[in-house]
């Protein structure tokens, strides 16, 4: 009597955000779908059937193209360069220097920066002003003689890569926490045995260590893959609406919003849905399987 | 306990529909107003309106953001929730017109402008520009100019240069100023360059070239066309390599400090070389984008009447304040514009506002594609695209030919 009570209670208490989250974010992602679907352009609602049309003419559009193998680039330096970054601050880490609790907040604190600030604060970094008004990370290099560099102003696809860095710089410390919790579940006695046999440092972590890792690296590989696939703010921050830097997201408010194509935009929104769910699904069948299992 | 929070619930919908329903006197003006000089233009033009109306009372919706980009969107959420205010700001044209009249959401204003007289004081090419289907549609309260060369004399009596007048004699200029080491124009933004763009097709295609491209009756695949884009791409080669990492006022500072020598930019860079402490016209000076002398590339704010007005009364006693002389010159001087009615009083202007003043009544009047006059949004969304892939590849053809499409697909060739 008294459990069937605490579930009702149970229930009655989750039901609110059950239904939210069923309004707010199922209902809207089919409302989308469906509104990709229709010949939506201006200002009021328009559901006509299109069928695919907005899909066809969207992987017709150069610019969406370019966006595509805009974001394949950023992603690829971006999850790179976190994971790496991010395992070799751990490793440092988990030699249990002294005043590792500073380190590790030091290494932490990007994360809690909006990447609307860090946008603004590497725009000027990385501001490619050359002659007498060169400032930013060129007024360094220019220190130890090494050429200006012209960051995400280089030339398309390789401007790309430059953005990717100060999100490197803001996750990578998020990835170090990852990897430092992993290294820390890795039992003492793994590595002794390893020692034992005569195993060097080098080959502990290669051959134990790091194949030890890979359930936290999928985690990592997830939440930065997707992270990188809705980039947004980073860009408009750092560079406006410069179309060599171009992004769906960016895509899809320009053409929400500054052409009043509500089909089209839901249509790039869908695209965008349909690649993080690519990523993040199969991850969560994988997380619920071996769940069950345990 | 839920009764509690029924309770509760509906005491709130009540103070919510309470403070929609009050005050039908209430007439709210919805602006992105909400700094510096436009802030203080729209305050002076409110205590005209409430001088002259005391019956109703004023309610600023002013959202904060540069040219509109959030208070489109949260204008956007009020009219498909029925909920339109009394009155908004748009950029007069078909911005305006592409928008909110292909969906219904104002009225035509043509009694209103036959009572007040405002078709004998506005110019007529403004009245065509912000006309559509033979109806007016907005009430515009001021008047830019984008077509504005800036320089500072000083760096041109050095490099021993004179402001250029036509686009090819920029180009000479601008390899002289080159050799000298000083950047021939400096430019900020991707909408800077467009900016740029229309003022080099203006200057190349002249007026009526220009204007026909925007009726429908020109040709975009026209050879006209194709020198144009040649000459922009000529003229870009003269810019500054950062330019796309540069807001406009940052843009001016490469001029101020000397590192280049003009910039082409609307006449609101004026306020920002004088709040440099520079004198005009020997401290910083100006002159008509080449090829464009007699010529008036303007782009204004307005004000409309929306269909369904909850205050109907009101919203059109604000439309009569903005349209009004004493309207206009209570808030142009502080605006930094000049009144679109061509009878301001002289004595609130300084002098290149009057100068601006004195070319609205001579010059011949086309209208802005950057700032909203002359394509809707979806139009001017196509052409922003392919500029931008313009800038990253610089391949006449395709520009030319993706300029083309969009004028079939969105625009005045469909």
């Amino acid at each position: 009597m008294g459990s069937l009570r605490s579930r009702w209670v149970a229930v009655a208490m989750l039901s609110p955000s059950i239904l939210a989250v069923a309004i707010f974010v199922y209902g809207f992602i089919g409302w989308s779908a469906r509104v990709s679907l229709s010949e939506w352009r201006g200002l009021n609602p328009d559901y006509a059937w299109a069928g695919l049309q907005n899909f066809i003419n969207l992987f017709g559009d150069r610019r969406f193209q370019i966006d595509m193998r805009n974001t394949l680039v950023f992603t690829s330096f971006f999850v790179i360069g976190a994971v790496a970054v991010g395992l070799g601050l751990a490793i440092l880490l988990d030699r249990h220097i002294r005043g590792e609790g500073i380190f590790r907040s030091v290494f932490l604190f990007p994360l809690a920066i909006s990447l609307i600030v860090t946008g603004v604060a590497w725009r000027w970094m990385m501001n490619p002003a050359t002659g007498d008004r060169v400032s930013g990370l060129n007024l360094l290099l220019g220190g130890i003689g090494l050429g200006p560099l012209q960051w995400h102003t280089t030339d398309p696809p390789w401007g790309m890569a430059f953005v990717a860095l100060p999100a490197v710089w803001q996750m990578s410390g998020f990835t170090m926490a990852l990897f430092l919790g992993g290294l820390r579940a890795i039992p003492e006695e793994l590595k002794e045995a390893a020692r034992v046999d005569g195993a060097t440092e080098f080959q502990i972590y290669r051959r134990v260590i790091i194949p030890l890792l890979r359930p936290v690296l999928l985690s990592a590989l997830i939440i930065l893959g997707h992270l990188s696939l809705k980039v947004f703010d980073l860009i408009v921050a750092l560079s406006g609406k410069d179309i060599r830097l171009d992004v769906p997201a960016i895509y899809m408010w320009t053409t929400t919003f500054d052409a009043n194509n509500y089909a089209q935009g839901a249509a790039i929104g869908i695209v965008l849905l349909v690649s993080v769910a690519v990523l993040v699904v199969p991850y969560l069948w994988w997380s619920l399987r071996t769940e069950a299992e345990l | 306990m839920s009764k509690r929070f029924l309770m509760a619930g509906m005491a709130l919908a009540l103070t919510l529909a309470a403070c929609t329903a009050s005050g039908g006197n209430k007439v709210e003006v919805f602006s992105w107003w909400t700094a510096g000089g436009e802030a203080d233009g729209l305050a002076a033009m409110v205590k005209v309106f409430e001088a002259k109306y005391p019956q109703y009372t004023f309610e600023n919706a002013a959202v904060a953001g540069g040219a509109g980009t959030n208070a489109r969107a949260v204008l956007a959420t009020r009219l498909s929730q029925n909920d339109p205010p009394s009155s908004w700001q748009g950029h007069a044209g078909q911005e305006l017109i592409g928008t909110y009249v292909a969906a219904d959401k104002i009225q035509p204003l043509d009694s209103l402008y036959d009572s007040e007289g405002w078709k004998s004081v506005m110019p007529a090419g403004l009245i065509d520009l912000i006309s559509q289907g033979g109806h007016i549609w907005s009430v515009p309260v001021n008047i830019h100019r984008a077509n504005v060369m800036w320089y500072v004399p000083a760096t041109l009596t050095a490099a021993g240069v004179t402001p250029p007048k036509t686009w090819a004699e920029f180009l000479t200029t601008a390899a002289t100023l080159k050799s000298k080491g000083i950047t021939p124009l400096a430019m900020g933004e991707q909408w800077t360059s467009m900016h740029l763009f229309e003022t080099v097709m203006i200057g190349s295609l002249g007026a009526d070239g220009w204007k026909a491209l925007w009726d429908g009756t020109g040709d975009w695949t026209s050879s006209d066309v194709t020198d144009a884009l040649n000459t922009f791409k000529q003229v870009l080669s003269y810019t500054n390599a950062d330019s796309s990492t540069l807001a406009w006022d940052k843009a001016a500072d490469l001029v101020i400090s000397g590192d280049a020598a003009f910039t082409i930019m609307g006449d609101w860079a004026e306020g920002y070389f004088k709040s440099k402490n520079m004198e005009p016209k020997t401290g910083f000076a100006w002159a008509p984008a080449p090829g464009t002398d007699g010529i008036f590339d303007f782009l204004s704010d307005s004000f409309v009447l929306p269909v369904n007005a909850k205050n109907p009364d009101g919203a059109t006693a604000w439309l009569k304040v903005a349209g009004s002389k004493e309207g206009q010159d209570a808030f142009n001087p502080l605006k930094g514009s000049i009144p679109a009615r061509s009878d301001g009083d002289r004595s609130l202007y300084d002098v290149y506002l009057t100068s601006a003043m004195d070319d609205w009544k001579s010059d011949t009047v086309v209208g802005s594609l950057t700032h909203g006059v002359v394509a809707n949004d979806a139009w001017k969304a196509k052409i922003d695209t392919a500029l931008g892939l313009f800038l990253a590849d610089k391949d006449v053809a395709a520009f030319q030919t993706a300029l083309a499409a969009a004028c079939t697909s969105d625009g005045a060739c469909k």
